[in-house]
């Protein structure tokens, strides 16, 4: 065991998504995240609350980008993010998703060329 | 154009409040061809990086207590963005080239635009079972020679047939430690994506 204390802290990570093993809604690690207005219930766990009080209601920032600062297993983070959703207590600004068009693609190439 | 600036605040880095809109490409390639390199040349944060937690069967090593037979390994996830325009963000998620790590592969693929596999002249054998999941997962890719200092430069169309590559395969090279070069890698990536494309009705 090179780093037992990462590992631990890894099970401990699913064990604190309150059993849950699955997100209840399909949540992409790219899907943007903000919180809203609702306050965070009083029997919120000590994750939900560092993801709510990471997130913010005007600036977006995406799953994975939570579940790095919070430093939670993207699978964990998803958990905890989708049922702070079913709560209220946080918000995709658009689709989760959004698939492959030719418009998209456009906007992508002409956003990468700007960058050049 | 000009993007708004986004906001930082104890380390995070927001995205700027006009952004509603998200989509992913994926860095593939096989152990230490310069995936991460990449991603943190081009990322305008600090690149990130999350451990997801694999549950393996055991063969005997780091055993969890009370879990006889599984083992949990992590695997680093590392990734990036950019800001395409004022409402548009684009992520670049490094992908473990590993293909024990399948069953994160099939959840970064999905919804994924499309991959760029970078290769090392050196090792190209190790880019097939790449290539080979890529295409088995239907996922668009375009290939990137990673140019790195000490490896003799092979004539891209010697690359092309040792990868036994599609005709219509993109295939370039990059230096992944600089942004133009990098970024331009991804614009043929995203070239070949648009082009391949029949424009929506």
């Amino acid at each position: 065991m090179t780093r037992p204390r990462r590992v631990r802290d890894l099970v401990r990570a699913y064990v604190r998504t309150g059993g849950l093993t699955r997100p209840s809604r399909d949540l992409d690690l790219s899907a943007l995240v903000r919180s809203t207005t609702a306050a965070a219930p009083v029997e919120a766990s000590g994750e939900e609350r560092r993801v709510l009080a990471l997130c913010s209601r005007q600036r977006a920032l995406s799953v994975a980008e939570i579940a790095a600062h919070v430093d939670l297993p993207p699978s964990a983070a998803r958990i905890v993010i989708a049922r702070l959703m079913d709560h209220g207590l946080l918000t995709t600004p658009t689709h989760p998703h959004i698939t492959a068009s030719h418009d998209l693609l456009k906007e992508v190439l002409d956003g990468l060329r700007a960058l050049v | 154009m000009d993007c708004a600036p986004s906001s930082e605040q104890g380390g995070v880095t927001y995205l700027s409040d006009t952004v509603t809109r998200s989509t992913k490409l994926l860095i593939a390639g096989h152990f230490s061809v310069g995936k991460t390199t990449f991603v943190d040349c081009v990322s305008e944060v600090e690149p990130l990086r999350t451990e997801e937690a694999m549950t393996q069967v055991s063969a005997g090593v780091d055993d969890v207590a009370g879990l006889p037979h599984k083992t949990h390994t992590t695997v680093a996830l590392d990734f990036g963005r950019l800001t395409l325009n004022e409402e548009l963000v684009l992520y670049l998620f490094g992908t473990p080239g590993q293909p024990r790590f399948l069953p994160l592969w099939h959840d970064l693929a999905k919804g994924a635009l499309g991959a760029l596999v970078l290769v090392d002249t050196r090792r190209l054998t190790e880019s097939d079972p790449i290539l080979a999941l890529l295409e088995e997962q239907g996922l668009p890719y375009a290939v990137a020679v990673n140019q790195f200092d000490r490896a003799h430069r092979h004539p891209l169309d010697a690359v092309r047939e040792a990868l036994d590559l599609a005709d219509d395969t993109p295939l370039t090279s990059c230096d992944a430690r600089d942004r133009t070069s990098s970024l331009h890698a991804l614009i043929t990536l995203v070239r070949f994506l648009f082009n391949r494309m029949e424009p929506t009705p």
